[in-house]
């Protein structure tokens, strides 16, 4: 399985639902196995993330916070 | 699962912060792999019409008067650009009510490409399978 980004998404200021949709559009243009990094300020992204993987099946490899950036890696299912 | 359950909303109300509110909720739940079913009546379908619905709309008469500054500053995308988002990743059904559409003498073509067609509350309701909010 790979372990390189594919793709970056810089979702910074956006705000809910933004970051989840951006990700949820750019996915689709991903092979399955491939990762997806994003990063976003809104605070609400990080249960939204993980909601969103839940429901979605695309999983959240990692997840951390610096500096108030969320950044989310994805695995596209 | 729960979250097969398509989301039925009946959108009455023109006011921005509605319309955005309601905007949000069908873009998370086209993420999240739901269906989106949304039937526009009154005051939301008149919103809907191609030469209004980039105008300012107003907010909910609950907002008071520091409402609409709250959702001004707040920026963010206009709730018609939110929608044709959740149709680039979903399956988002918007109907126009047919019964409003000759209430405000609306034609289809005076609605804006969101709108898929029009229908009448039966088939509107054909494609409920769940709980309907109301807007």
């Amino acid at each position: 399985m790979s372990t390189q980004i594919a793709k970056t998404l810089d979702l910074k200021g956006l705000s809910c639902p933004l970051p989840i949709v951006k990700t949820a559009q750019a996915i689709k243009q991903l092979q399955p196995g491939e990762l997806i990094e994003a990063l976003a300020t809104d605070p609400g992204s990080v249960p939204d993330f993980n909601a969103w993987s839940r429901s979605t099946g695309h999983e959240l490899v990692e997840q951390t916070e610096e500096g108030g950036v969320y950044r989310f890696v994805i695995r596209r299912r | 699962m729960a979250d097969t359950d398509t989301l039925s909303l009946v959108l009455f109300s023109g006011t921005d912060d509605k319309l955005n509110a309601a905007a949000v909720l069908t873009a998370g739940g086209a993420a999240m792999g739901r269906r989106v079913n949304i039937f526009l009546q009154y005051w939301a379908l008149d919103a809907f019409r191609t030469d209004r619905i980039h105008k300012d709309h107003g907010v909910a008469p609950e907002a008071g008067p520091e409402g609409h500054g709250v959702l001004q500053r707040h920026g963010g995308q206009h709730w018609s650009e939110i929608l044709g988002q959740a149709k680039g990743i979903g399956e988002v059904g918007i109907h126009a009510c047919s019964l409003s559409m000759e209430m405000f003498g609306i034609t289809k073509d005076d609605l804006d490409p969101l709108v898929d067609d029009v229908e009448g509350v039966a088939s509107f309701f054909l494609e409920v399978d769940g709980p309907v909010t109301f807007i």
